[in-house]
């Protein structure tokens, strides 16, 4: 098959199970995962295809795979639509993959199959637990399937219709149609559990705070199709257009169109890559199900938004005032959430909040320059975030068959302080979360999330962004020490709770995954050892600069070596994690923590910020100001008066017309005549002589008359 | 017989009417067979407009199947018609909801003989709108839809329905009253009503009439037009009859008027307002625009003030017809350019998703409505378990309806956004707001009525919410399969829209 054809085909597998199952097999639990891991296995293997055949083509950058057919007709012209694989979209596509089929498989074990179902589940909440009663006669409560088996693979198979989708667009507009998928499908998978009103809550708030940043990508595609008349990347992506756009001033903030348009764009990252200020979702969102958050986190939707700028990379990088933005953003995002993580004790919250931050690294690196590494760390993250967060679903699963042991339903599985000595009970998920832990704590060497994070600090290094450098240095350390008080607090020390006692490892379609992954989490980052690393450099080409480096038309140059990011990455992935060990160990209850502050806690208030400052006066906008007092107080109003003012007009010319002058007129003409024949009546005696009299004077009288008249004629 | 030698545009036009006044001698006791002749006699429109779509040439300018016949002569009068891309898919649009809009009444008991002859009438009615190419006729046939629709409103509404009856009776009947005269206007002065002959003659008159200069008489007929044709689609500020007249009508009747009756507003702007008014439509298409903003805007807001399901959905029509102005005033800030054409492109397919949208959400909250007898959306929540099929589908035509990638909204939303960008960047910058609050107002729709804890009220004994019946999947399917088939491929509707505007403007 064409590769080109192959490309087209990679999307629609999972679409077909999605509607499959919706409409047909949604009865039938087993059939629908079926459906659904069988599809994505398809478009993985076609991936993987697509990936090698990528490998064998010689300046893939230059000549890429794309097809593309006309979508919409405009005037005279079509607007083009159609895919496109170059070497950023072919390296995204094989992480993608890879995440999207272990995060299914992990699914099926996730939500119980095979399990019987609960005595008192229902659809809209997660599985409470079955009773069974085994041969010799005991009473065990034993995990139940999740009731909404067949819809949930529905919805990720729609999800992974998006992210294939988008990476594989060759243009802007297909690429926005995936992104707003996955924008819904987020949506109605962090409110999965919809009975929850917590999830329902983050639902919405997701939903519509990334919504925000699409409204403004949404015009800068506007602006960008005007100003060029394509959204074809590749179109749009040469000499000629991106030189009238960087020559175009516009009036805001001193920005070229260029850069005016890379920041609209970008602000649709900060919705779906949770960077500050629209980060609040994102936590919240950890109210679906792990397998979820994974999805969201990891593989696909937040790192759908590094993607978008790494796509926009040539006509940001032509606007400083841009880039400077985005440098802004990121880097303070790298700071801030770390600072939040450390704070948190809800084991994915914790996870949540790393991956802000850790996409505050990669936006940072992009507004510094640094593609390749970006777009490394978007990989090397992706593995090991997923891992991590597979973990901790693990985690939560093991604890949740300790609660049905225990039958203490009040507590909370996902509290990392009812934790504690899980590596004996759950060895396999102990050792996979161990590596994604050092990986993206940075651990030297051995882990992907060192090469990565390590290019992106010698690249601010290299290029003097030294207030970048020494941020996102600080924000690495703390990452090392809350990863290491997470794994401390779960997996070291000894059981805290009598359900940390009896946690139990997870199924094998769990922990195959993570096996999986943990595989990338390390292995990974050996595609991308700068050459000239001391001792191991140049040991294994730095495949990954040269590959995805020849996406942009002129190749970025690695930055020169350093011994100063060298030794501030190893110093602050060890101390972090020594730091984290060290403090942690004894810690047994919240109340030890030395980091429970109230601002750190309450992720600096910007929930309450937010509420106080947007959504409330939306409220008052909405209820009072638009509906009750423009619509029916002053619109209405004015109908409604006018209306009185037309009665009231009506009855006036009732009265003082119709009533007196017109029907006036009438009655006078009426009742007088009835009046002057009343007033007559006694002269109608009925007497003949009376009448005689009458008569003969009347004939004077008229005789009188005559005389005279004639008399005064002649 | 060939089908193509039939006037097919009278037969079209007249076959409901006809039906309708064949029924009035059924008894009415025959329910079902009353219901039955309706629906399918309803079918026949619809399927002549398919036949109509197929061997329609999208390329050829001007009018096709056009029909003449003498009527009122003395005054220079006749039964025109004819169609082009902007009418046909109007017409496409009417005979289609209508079949789907009775079959959606059959759950109506109550005097079903009157409800059904009511309902055909109103049919010729809008079809004859979209179908007139003579200026009486035109008005004949605007004036007569609103007849059906009040005693459908009056008679089978619910609780406030005589308010809102005859706020939507007076509100339209005033916006006409200056139509009429302005019609009555170019009829005397050119002795004939055909609209052909009129766009061509009235844009060439010069120096004086009515003693006062020809720009400041066709200033002041270019307002009586727009008012009127604004109370219909509505325009903020003319809007506040819909919500009332939505909420209370019977919920076909609320598809028909969301579906269909609006359109004939914008259909108004597009067949007479930018032809005869080229110079004022552009002298004035900032105040459109700002109009158009506000009606995004505003209704955006309101539908997310709204407690009732049905009010809020109602409003939601002023925010999503709001695009629709907005890309009629771009294109006629800029005629003739290409941005002019993606924004009418995106106007008149906005029109048509909005029609299927719009009546499929008002057709979803009947059918919630009818089985829970209220619509106040603090009653519901927590219904999904309930009923799943019907939840389904309300996010689906939800997300049709909040203009969802993928789905047939989203397709003209973009098209007027792109193609109003360059000619009312600030407009079309602060209608950004509105649209993301059409996200808040769907959001906040299905988050009160499907999500939450079970709502055990709805969930057991005689309350118990009985999941959509395959009669009412049937009116939705059609519905959803289009408003998906446009969102994904376009091409079908788009291209014959925009081989229609680029002729036309």
């Amino acid at each position: 098959m064409a590769t080109e054809t192959l490309i087209w085909l990679l999307p629609l597998p999972p679409l077909l199970a999605f509607f499959l199952i919706v409409v047909f097999t949604n009865q039938n639990k087993g059939l629908s995962h079926t459906l659904a891991v069988g599809a994505v296995a398809l478009s993985w293997l076609g991936s993987m295809m697509v990936f090698v055949r990528a490998l064998g083509v010689e300046h893939l950058g230059e000549h890429p795979f794309e097809m593309s057919f006309p979508w919409l007709p405009t005037g005279e012209t079509w607007l083009r639509i159609g895919v496109l694989v170059d070497p950023l979209g072919a390296a995204t596509l094989f992480f993608v993959a890879w995440t999207i089929l272990m995060i299914f498989l992990y699914s099926i074990g996730y939500h119980n199959y095979g399990q019987p179902a609960g005595d008192h589940d229902h659809p809209g909440l997660p599985p409470h637990g079955a009773t069974v009663t085994d041969e010799r006669g005991h009473k065990h409560v034993v995990p139940s399937v999740e009731p909404m088996y067949s819809r949930f693979f529905a919805f990720l198979g729609l999800f992974a219709f998006g992210m294939y989708l988008l990476v594989v667009s060759d243009n802007l507009l297909t690429f926005f149609v995936g992104w707003e998928i996955m924008g819904l499908c987020s949506y109605l998978l962090i409110g999965f559990w919809y009975g929850k009103p917590s999830a329902r809550d983050a639902a919405v708030k997701a939903f519509m705070t990334t919504r925000i940043g699409d409204m403004f990508m949404l015009i800068g595609i506007a602006f960008l199709y005007s100003a060029t008349g394509t959204l074809t990347f590749r179109e749009i992506f040469t000499e000629k257009v991106l030189h009238a756009l960087e020559a175009t001033p516009t009036p805001i903030l001193g920005l070229s169109a260029a850069g005016l348009i890379a920041v609209l764009l970008f602000i649709g990252t900060i919705g779906k890559s949770a960077q500050w200020p629209l980060h609040v979702w994102l936590p919240d969102a950890m109210e679906g199900p792990t397998p979820v958050s994974a999805m969201i986190h990891a593989a696909t939707m937040v790192s759908a938004g590094v993607y978008a700028v790494l796509r926009m990379f040539p006509l940001l990088s032509l606007d400083s005032g841009a880039m400077a933005i985005v440098t802004f953003i990121g880097t303070f995002t790298a700071l801030f959430a770390a600072t939040i993580a450390v704070a948190q004790n809800d084991i994915k919250r914790v996870l949540a909040y790393s991956t802000i931050s850790q996409l505050g690294f990669m936006i940072a690196a992009l507004g510094i320059g640094a593609y390749v590494a970006a777009a490394f760390h978007l990989i090397t993250h992706a593995f090991f975030k997923a891992l991590l967060f597979l973990g901790s679903g693990s985690v939560i699963h093991g604890m949740e068959h300790g609660v049905l042991h225990t039958g203490n339903h009040h507590m909370d599985p996902q509290d990392m302080f009812n934790m504690g000595g899980l590596r004996k009970r759950m060895p396999i998920t102990f050792w996979t979360f161990l590596i994604g832990g050092f990986a993206l704590a940075g651990f030297p060497l051995v882990t992907a999330g060192f090469w990565s994070k390590d290019e992106i600090l010698a690249d601010a290094w290299a290029h003097h962004h030294y207030i970048v450098f020494i941020t996102l240095a600080v924000a690495a350390f703390l990452t090392a020490f809350y990863t290491m008080r997470q794994i401390t607090l779960v997996f070291l020390g000894e059981p805290r709770t009598e359900e940390a006692r009896h946690a139990q490892e997870t199924p094998w379609t769990m922990t195959i995954p993570l096996i999986v992954l943990s595989v990338f989490a390390v292995g990974y980052g050996w595609v991308g050892i700068p050459e000239k690393f001391p001792l191991i450099g140049g040991l294994l080409p730095n495949w990954f600069h040269d590959f995805v480096g020849h996406t942009l038309p002129e190749v970025p140059k690695a930055p020169e070596f350093s011994w100063v990011p060298l030794l501030t990455s190893f110093g602050v992935a060890l101390g972090g994690l020594l730091l984290g060990w060290l403090v942690y160990r004894n810690v047994k209850s919240p109340a030890e923590d030395p980091l429970q502050l109230p601002v750190l806690k309450n992720k600096w208030y910007f929930d309450e910020a937010y509420g106080f400052l947007f959504v409330r006066p939306s409220y008052w906008l909405a209820e009072v100001l638009v509906y009750r007092w423009i619509d029916q107080s002053v619109i209405d109003g004015i109908l409604h008066f006018s209306a009185q003012a037309t009665q009231w007009l009506g009855d006036r010319i009732r009265y003082y017309i119709d009533v007196w002058i017109v029907n006036g007129f009438g009655d006078l003409v009426g009742y007088g005549t009835q009046k002057a024949g009343r007033k007559m009546t006694p002269i109608q005696t009925g007497r003949i002589q009376q009448y005689m009299i009458s008569a003969i004077l009347a004939f004077l009288l008229v005789s009188v008359v005559l005389f005279i008249f004639f008399q005064m004629a002649a | 017989m060939d089908v193509l030698s039939l006037p097919l545009l009278s037969l079209i036009l007249f076959v409901p009417s006809i039906a309708a006044l064949v029924m009035l001698f059924f008894p009415a006791q025959q329910v079902k067979l009353i219901r039955w002749t309706a629906f399918l006699s309803s079918l026949i429109p619809f399927g002549l407009s398919l036949v109509l779509w197929f061997n329609f040439d999208p390329n050829q300018p001007g009018h096709q199947f056009v029909e003449k016949y003498v009527w009122y002569e003395a005054i220079g009068s006749s039964v025109h018609l004819g169609v082009d891309g902007l009418s046909l898919t109007m017409v496409l649009l009417t005979t289609l909801l209508t079949p789907l809009a009775i079959l959606a009444s059959f759950s109506i008991t109550d005097r079903v003989k009157a409800y059904m002859i009511l309902f055909l009438f109103l049919e010729t009615g809008m079809l004859g709108v979209f179908l007139a190419l003579d200026l009486l006729i035109f008005f004949v046939f605007w004036e007569i839809g609103l007849v059906p629709m009040y005693f459908l409103i009056n008679q089978w509404g619910s609780a406030n329905r005589n308010y809102a009856s005859i706020k939507f009776m007076i509100y339209t009947m005033a916006g006409s009253l200056g139509l009429l005269l302005g019609i009555q206007l170019l009829g005397v002065l050119f002795r004939t009503f055909d609209l052909q002959i009129i766009v061509t003659e009235w844009n060439n008159v010069e120096g004086l009439l009515l003693g006062l200069p020809v720009e400041t008489v066709k200033r002041v007929i270019f307002w009586a037009f727009v008012v009127a044709f604004a109370i219909k689609v509505p325009v903020w500020p003319f809007h506040t009859w819909l919500p009332d007249a939505h909420t209370e009508a019977p919920t076909a009747g609320s598809m028909i008027l969301a579906g269909v009756l609006l359109k004939l507003g914008a259909y108004g702007f597009l067949r007479l307002v930018l032809p005869l008014y080229p110079q004022q439509a552009q002298e004035y298409a900032g105040a459109l625009a700002f109009l158009a903003v506000a009606a995004i805007v505003f209704g955006a807001f309101a539908a997310y003030g709204q407690t009732d399901f049905k009010r809020l959905v109602a409003y939601s029509s002023v925010n999503h017809m709001g695009f629709v102005l907005l890309g009629i005033a771009a294109a006629a800030k800029a005629t003739g350019t290409l941005d002019a054409n993606i924004a009418l492109n995106g106007a008149v397919l906005q029109m048509f998703n909005h029609g299927l949208s719009a009546a499929g959400m008002f057709f979803l909250v009947g059918v919630i409505y009818e089985r829970a007898h209220t619509r106040n959306l603090k009653d519901f929540g927590g219904i999904f378990p309930i009923v799943p099929v019907y939840g389904s589908i309300l996010i689906f035509t939800s997300m049709a309806s909040l203009g969802l990638p993928g789905l047939a909204g989203f397709v003209s939303e973009f098209l007027v956004v792109r193609g109003a960008w360059p000619i009312l960047t600030v407009y079309t910058a602060v209608a950004m707001l509105g649209l993301l609050f059409t996200g808040a107002y769907v959001l906040k729709a299905i988050r009160e009525v499907l999500h939450g804890p079970l709502n055990e009220h709805w969930a057991h004994g005689d309350h118990r919410l009985s999941d959509i019946y395959p009669r009412e999947v049937l009116v939705m399917a059609p519905l959803m399969v289009l408003l998906l088939w446009i969102g994904v491929y376009p091409v079908w509707i788009l291209d014959v829209i925009n081989k229609a505007m680029n002729m036309l403007f």
